[in-house]
């Protein structure tokens, strides 16, 4: 079984892993970071959305044979404390019901922002499309993006 | 103002129908709580969730311990799934104990009838049904930190004022905070009566709290039980049978357990074909096959490998105890197809239902209508889809079982659980997770059973997880329906004849005691239900969701016919029932339905919206509660777009009510979605959609402009709100898709017909 160096969260991993294996399940099974969910396996729903090299990247479906150099960053490592400007706007409008995908919506929306910083309705239906809510948050999601963009 | 005494009203003593709650508190009244259900966080107690635990936490009652540094844990004993339980649950016991919010902790309890009662989530009556348990614990709690207090201060109880986690005994400059007199409480005796705050005087219950858990889901805790970790513990899969009408016969399982990493490979039963079935043990692939293994994605290779023989089943009949009652039920042999369904329904239609209900003389009426319209409608089976897939953890420990993981209905699976693996059923031990999603799909929890048998065979801690693809096609979808509705209008254009006949596969979806029965003179209701052996389930308010469709867009047609507003038509219809009802076994309120539609239209500003507006309303009642909906519709870009809707809802008193808009707001988005696009056909008994790429679920760019969510203000105790607001989403949706394109829709999904091609 190969072995790869990953950084992930700022921090240098071993894995040792099937060449194939989905970076969601090294995150997962490797390194218990669960809070990267599972949803549907082909790059459709957007739970399992971490940042490689700070773009929004389904993890589901990046093998971690593709990882090279690049860095990763999960939920968990988001923010020091938890304190990421989309982290707080996601409390203040009290988004979630279930919660299930709200790290994966978080992830992309932080992704969002880093490269827009005051993105219009267009730009955050572009942006966020690729993620399910099952319950229908959505019109939270997008107030707690332009919340997010204005701190 | 708050007094001990000033606010508090109606005595009502806790033994009534509430004995196993005090007998559970009086139990371990006083015990230091170390055993309690703490570090139960998914990945046992690590540093964050024992951080979370209050230091010497006495327990008042099953609901309440106080730390005697003050903090609060409030237990929350219905399993969450996005209602917020976990945060108003909470708000009621702090409401009725005064204590201070920011000293509440929320706790999702475990499974345990002697504690808790209906520990079900489903039908919309968490809140309804804990309500008065709830106030009960919170008030009983209080009683006695004032009885402690008066005993060590010697002063009487009633001149001690218990506000804001302090209690206060002015006259003597007497103070101790909650947590100083918690261990003196602890000790006292639980009260025989207890006395509810007037509910005037509520100072958090009808507020907004933010989730309680909220900062662990935006920082990706482990709260689900796909996150579940335990030592020694296994990966399992299910491959069940492609089709429905299906079974395993065999599979290359010497190959597949020599694959890397897979622990063990083997055909098993869930539920033994002699077992007694309960009603949630509805499945159709009780026989599958089972990897287990190290890590997932090896299992998943594993699952890709399997080569399986399948065989099709004849038709079979068995015998299954809905609660209590052996009902007999078919389920016939064959690969089913979504065109021959369509034909059986029609068919049925067009032979002899079973009356339901029946009033005046619907045929003379009819004979001798001026005006009668007929109309059909017709609902796919639907999919839940929760974004969490199906999973559960197992480990056999000794002559007991632990499972934990997402679940809705623990008081059915615990027996059927125990039978299952001859176990006694105090030794079946759930334990609650966050559920990522329910609608209904959790509440059959065969994915529990599986879990327990494949735990117990590969003799390790198992966790199952199901693929999308499995979570999609092993059914309990929500039934497939045809409704057929006739009226007639007497000349002068009033509703004079009624008659609805519904069937459905494996269920019909007529209420027949339901609005519009009880507002028209000759109404007759008929139904049947129709075997297959596609195993169909509660879905988001069961029948309601389709019913409230044909009924409301029905409805509309016959305000139209009759030249009358559509609201000006259904409060005719509900005066009527109000003022002069026919039958007296109707099962709604005229008046508080008529409210929903009076402050829909108010809020909507319905009258004033200019004629090039082009908008629909519902009203509907199901789950003890009332909602109503105006949505209005311009057109997209190939497709028609919703552009704003405003909801009314009476659930009596509203608990959290920042939490309640979110539930009505996804519950629209929800419904918007299903309307639009919801659908699960089959060929051959295969489901042709199996993941996210088919199967068309809302997302972001398809939401309303605006949603704007309004509550009748009342003091009726609440009456729930999950499933409530969804049914008439779908028909203020059609009736305002009518109102753009001029064609009433009859067949959902809605948006299948009005794709760009």
């Amino acid at each position: 079984m190969p072995t790869y160096t990953v950084t992930i969260n700022r921090q240098q991993r071993n894995i040792e892993a099937d060449a194939d294996t989905p970076l969601l399940w090294v995150l997962r099974d490797e390194l218990q970071l669960v809070g990267t969910k599972f949803g549907c396996g082909i790059a459709q729903c957007g739970a399992c959305t971490v940042h490689v090299n700070g773009s929004a990247v389904r993890s589901c479906s990046f093998p971690i044979s593709a990882i090279g150099e690049s860095k990763v960053t999960t939920i968990e490592g988001l923010s020091e404390n938890g304190d990421h400007p989309v982290q707080q706007a996601w409390l203040e409008h009290d988004v979630a019901q279930c919660g299930y995908c709200q790290a994966g919506q978080i992830m992309s929306a932080a992704a969002l922002l880093a490269q827009n910083a005051n993105p219009d309705d267009a730009a955050i239906n572009n942006a966020m499309s690729g993620n399910i809510c099952r319950c229908g948050t959505y019109g939270r999601i997008k107030s707690a993006i332009k919340t997010a963009a204005k701190s | 103002m708050n007094s001990a005494t000033g606010n508090l009203a109606n005595k009502i003593k806790t033994s009534l129908g509430r004995r196993r709650f005090l007998q559970a508190s009086a139990a371990a009244g006083g015990g230091l709580m170390i055993n309690f259900s703490w570090g139960v966080a998914p990945t046992g107690a690590g540093d964050a969730a024992a951080g979370m635990v209050p230091d010497q936490p006495f327990e008042l009652n099953a609901y309440l311990l106080i730390a005697s540094s003050g903090e609060i844990t409030a237990m929350v004993p219905n399993p969450e799934f996005g209602q917020n339980l976990i945060t108003s649950m909470p708000m009621i016991l702090a409401e009725e104990l005064d204590a201070d919010w920011q000293s509440i902790t929320a706790k999702q309890a475990n499974y345990d009838a002697r504690a808790y009662e209906r520990q079900f989530t489903g039908g919309s009556q968490s809140i309804r049904r804990a309500w008065q348990s709830l106030r009960m614990a919170g008030a009983s709690a209080r009683h006695m930190l004032i009885q402690a207090a008066a005993q060590q201060w010697q002063v009487p109880a009633g001149e001690i004022i218990a506000k804001n986690s302090t209690l206060t005994h002015t006259k003597s400059d007497k103070q101790s905070s909650y947590g100083a007199m918690a261990a003196a409480a602890s000790q006292m005796p639980t009260p025989d009566e207890v006395s509810l705050k007037d509910k005037s005087s509520f100072e958090l219950i009808g507020k907004s709290r933010h989730n309680q858990e909220g900062q662990k889901i935006v920082t990706g805790q482990p709260l689900f039980g796909i996150d579940y970790q335990a030592e020694g513990m296994k990966i399992a899969m299910i491959e069940h049978p492609p089709a429905f009408g299906q079974t395993v016969e065999s599979a290359n399982l010497d190959e597949i357990k020599k694959m890397p990493g897979i622990v063990d490979a083997f055909i098993f039963e869930s539920i033994s074909p002699e077992q007694q079935k309960n009603y949630f043990d509805t499945n159709a692939f009780p026989r599958l096959i089972a990897i287990v293994g190290e890590k997932t994605w090896q299992v998943m290779k594993a699952k890709k490998a399997l080569k399986p023989q399948w065989k099709n089943l004849p038709s079979r009949t068995e015998t299954m105890n809905v609660f209590g009652r052996e009902v007999s039920v078919t389920t016939p042999g064959g690969l089913e197809n979504t065109t021959d369904h369509r034909k059986k329904m029609d068919r049925a239609l067009a032979s002899k239902l079973d009356t339901l209900r029946e009033d005046g003389d619907v045929k003379s009426a009819f004979d001798s209508a001026e005006t009668v319209i007929e109309r059909t409608y017709h609902a796919p089976y639907l999919a839940h889809n929760t974004l969490e897939p199906m999973n559960f953890f197992a480990q056999i420990n000794g002559d007991g079982v632990h499972v934990a993981g997402p679940l809705q209905a623990p008081v059915f699976i615990q027996d059927t659980l125990a039978s299952r693996l001859s176990i006694a059923k105090e030794k079946v031990h759930i334990e609650f997770t966050r559920m990522g999603g329910g609608f209904g799909r959790r509440a059959y929890s065969h994915y529990l059973v599986e879990a327990a048998v494949i735990a117990k065979q590969v003799k390790a801690p198992v966790k199952l997880i199901y693929s999308r693809e499995d979570d999609m096609t092993m059914g309990i979808y929500r039934p497939s329906y045809t409704v057929r509705i006739k009226a007639a209008l007497d000349k002068d254009k009033k509703l004079v004849a009624y008659q609805v006949k519904g069937v459905g596969l494996s269920e019909h979806c007529v209420h027949e005691n339901r609005f519009p029965a009880g507002a028209v003179d000759n109404y007759l209701a008929e139904a049947k239900a129709i075997d297959s052996n596609i195993t169909t389930g509660a879905f988001r308010a069961p029948r309601s969701n389709f019913m409230a469709s044909a009924e409301q867009s029905f409805l509309d047609e016959l305000a139209e016919a009759a030249g009358v507003d559509p609201i000006d038509f259904r409060l005719a219809l509900l005066d009527r029932a109000k003022n002069n009802p026919v039958g007296d076994n109707n099962d709604y309120d005229p008046a508080r339905y008529a409210g929903v539609l009076k402050l829909v239209r108010e809020k909507s500003g319905w009258d004033a919206m200019p004629g090039t507006t082009h908008k629909g309303v519902a009203a509907y009642f199901c789950h003890n509660s009332y909602a109503a909906q105006v949505i209005t519709v311009k057109q997209g870009e190939g497709e028609p777009k919703v552009d704003k809707v405003y909801s009314a809802l009476d659930c009596g008193i509203v608990v959290n009510k920042d939490s309640a808009i979110n539930m009505v707001e996804g519950a629209v988005i929800d419904g918007i979605g299903n309307a639009l696009f919801g659908e699960m056909t089959f060929t051959d008994g295969v489901p042709d959609k199996k993941n996210f790429d088919r199967y068309r679920i809302i997302r972001i760019n398809e939401i309303p402009d605006n949603i704007d969510v309004h509550f009748v203000e009342n003091s009726i105790d609440p009456t729930g709100l999950g499933e409530p607001p969804f049914p008439p989403v779908f028909p203020a949706l059609a009736n305002a898709l009518y109102q753009l394109l001029g064609e009433r829709q009859y067949l959902q999904p809605y948006a299948k017909r009005h794709q760009a091609s």
